[in-house]
């Protein structure tokens, strides 16, 4: 594999890694793990690890991705990588 | 009319909009029948993807799963969404490019092992097998309930319909079908849901009702909505709905759903259909978007048909009297007939108590009070969404819609699973061992064919589902979480991995898996023969949990054997680094 391609999985991994931490720390952490620590944070009745469980880490997930999309095709395009 | 005929009336019609899309998209080619000739638009794929996706399961027991437990079972939730970002991120794109029909192909073609292609068929067939069996009767139940046929003829309506659109257009005309049935089912889902929502709490989106104050006129006039249900679960000795239990084990079920999720392979075949690479991307954050409509009104529904059905049952509050038999709803009584909903007057007195009688601080309050045990004898929990029109007061034709909704929900995951299925043997096991010299039209026949008989071993299964049928859907996510989802991110993450090392670990994570579910659940779930108790789970964790614990053995064994034996060839090594680059996607595209 040519440097330059090299170089794009290495930046692609890096992004990953990025997306993922804000995956984990939106469903695992504030859904769960983390809830106690937002209990003083009130949402309509209950607080806000309740939401993030029921809504926001989904809706976290939904610009995750699209963030994803989106830096992966301005990295292809800058390593020249992306369809013709 | 009656409210039979016209569910037969919009039933029927939405059936013939499928047969007319399976005649407009007939397949001529093996690449039309597996991937529909990749052309399939990135909106239009995340828009089948989500009808693939979203089971009857989802469709009419999930708000019930989650209103029933509350906060606890928001994993359902995060779990079967968030493995989409592993699915964008970790494997769809990679695969497109590698630019093939199945899952197996590419294990067998990346690991360069007719052994390795084998064990992912089989570990294809029996994850998709499981699941396919609960589709059918779930199809069969939704046929039943609505249009009064016995549950057999129902089956075999579901099998016909399926048989049309499957046989004749393979993915294309599966592809198309499931657009025109998402849209079908999301409609019939929000309707009765923003009805409710607005009763409630006058806000339109059900989502934000559900954080929203009860509007005036309501038992918790001015009170959050979610305040009001905590508070009146509370008074009758049922769990708090926001409250949560072992965090570490909610985790570890979320984990387990979500890499069940990406691993599941007729899913991961949705991608295929894409022209391109970036296509495949974008193609998750839309299926996304159609899945999160459904599951982000699910909670909502469910939080606020429980809380009606707890105000129907204590009109004036739980300090005041419980509903009279005499005053109880139409709908109730409707229900009652179909035996999801049945009340009992234990202590004659003329009123149904509807409370939590297992909770011991309850027993003061009823023995004052009179009751001698909670009188809603039955509350199934799919009630939720089928009665959700009649609760709301809708016109009959909404209810004709939950019951097309329910059958376009389940007919598009079962033909979604069939494909992967029929695909799996007449490509993998037909053309590549069995008869490699086989012409493009007789494998056309053949994937045809293979398709017949998985519609009838699926009719099968739904007639006479064995004994296990409710447990196999933990072994269908445990099985793909263990021994697909490594395997698939491993050839592509790491050029190193090698044949041994991605085969010991598949039947590492395939082999542990099986064994922790049949220790506690049975061999083969055959009651009687487990033998491990359920206070004998190691490390606390139950079996439906055991996903991840199995991917990362199936990861640790790979890395030990591969690290131990020859790296792969180079043109194997080339092969991963071509998935890793988008350009050139296009050329997969010549047949």
């Amino acid at each position: 594999m040519s440097e330059n391609n090299n170089e794009y999985w290495a930046a692609n991994k890096r992004l990953i890694t990025f997306c993922m931490v804000i995956w984990a720390l939106s469903s695992y952490g504030f859904a769960i793990l983390l809830r106690p620590l937002l209990s003083g944070i009130e949402v309509g009745g209950t607080d806000l690890g309740f939401w993030f469980a029921q809504q926001g880490s989904m809706l976290v997930f939904l610009v995750l991705i699209f963030f994803y999309a989106i830096r992966m095709n301005s990295i292809d395009k800058k390593f020249g990588v992306d369809e013709q | 009319m009656d409210q039979t005929t016209l569910n037969i009336i919009v039933v029927g019609l939405s059936f013939c909009l499928y047969f007319g899309i399976a005649i407009w998209a007939r397949a001529g080619s093996t690449s039309e029948f597996y991937a529909a000739g990749r052309g399939v638009n990135p909106v239009i794929n995340g828009m089948a993807t989500a009808a693939d996706w979203m089971s009857a399961a989802s469709f009419i027991s999930m708000a019930g799963l989650i209103a029933f437990v509350g906060y606890s079972n928001s994993t359902f939730l995060m779990g079967w969404t968030g493995g989409y970002v592993l699915m964008a991120m970790l494997l769809a794109p990679y695969l497109r490019k590698f630019g093939k029909y199945t899952v197996p192909e590419f294990i067998g073609d990346r690991y360069y092992s007719t052994t390795a292609r084998i064990v992912a068929v089989i570990a294809l067939i029996v994850c998709s097998v499981t699941y396919v069996i609960g589709q059918m009767t779930g199809a069969g139940v939704a046929f039943s309930r609505f249009l009064e046929v016995d549950n057999t003829t129902g089956l075999y309506i579901a099998s016909a319909v399926v048989f049309v659109y499957a046989v004749l257009g393979g993915m294309k005309g599966i592809t198309y079908t499931q657009v025109a049935q998402y849209c079908v089912l999301i409609v019939a889902y929000t309707i009765p849901a923003i009805f409710i929502s607005l009763q409630l709490t006058g806000n339109p989106i059900p989502g934000l009702g559900l954080f929203s104050t009860m509007s005036e006129g309501t038992a918790g006039a001015g009170m959050p909505l979610l305040s009001t249900l905590d508070g009146l679960l509370n008074d009758l000795g049922f769990n708090q709905y926001t409250t949560g239990s072992n965090p570490w084990l909610m985790a570890l079920f979320t984990l387990s759903l979500m890499i069940g999720t990406a691993g599941l392979p007729h899913v991961i075949i949705r991608f295929f259909t894409v022209p391109k690479v970036s296509d495949a991307r974008w193609s998750a954050g839309w299926a996304l978007v159609f899945i999160s409509l459904l599951y982000l009104t699910a909670p909502a529904v469910g939080a606020m048909a429980r809380l009606n059905i707890m105000t129907t049952m204590w009109p004036d509050g739980v300090e005041g009297e419980a509903v009279a038999v005499e005053d109880l709803p139409d709908w109730f009584q409707t229900w009652q007939v179909t035996g999801l909903l049945g009340v009992e007057d234990l202590n004659g007195d003329g009123r149904i108590q509807y409370y939590n009688p297992g909770n011991p601080e309850m027993e003061t309050m009823a023995a004052e009070r009179g009751w001698t045990g909670n009188e809603l004898v039955t509350f199934n929990r799919d009630i939720l969404v089928l009665a959700n029109p009649e609760i709301a007061n809708l016109p009959g034709w909404v209810i004709a819609l939950i019951a097309a909704g329910g059958l376009a929900a389940a007919l598009s995951t079962a033909a979604g699973l069939l494909l992967a299925i029929s695909s799996s043997i007449s490509h993998d096991l037909i053309k590549s061992i069995i008869n490699p010299n086989i012409s493009e039209k007789g494998e056309l026949l053949a994937a045809r064919i293979s398709m017949a008989g998985a519609i009838a071993l699926a009719t099968y299964l739904g007639l006479n589902p064995p004994g296990f049928a409710a447990q196999t859907v933990a072994l269908a996510f445990g099985l793909a979480a263990a021994s697909l989802f490594p395997t698939l991110m491993m050839g592509i993450f790491s050029r190193r991995m090698n044949s041994a090392g991605a085969t010991a670990g598949m039947l590492a994570g395939l082999l542990s898996t099986c064994l922790y579910l049949f220790a506690y659940l049975g061999w083969f779930f055959i009651p009687g023969t487990a033998f491990l108790t359920t206070d004998q789970y190691l490390f606390g964790i139950p079996p439906t949990h055991f996903g991840p614990i199995g991917a990362m053995l199936n990861f640790g064994v790979a890395y030990l054997v591969s690290g131990m034996t020859a790296a792969p060839p180079q043109h194997i090594q080339d092969l991963v680094d071509s998935v890793r680059i988008p350009r050139g996607a296009g050329a997969a595209l010549a047949k």
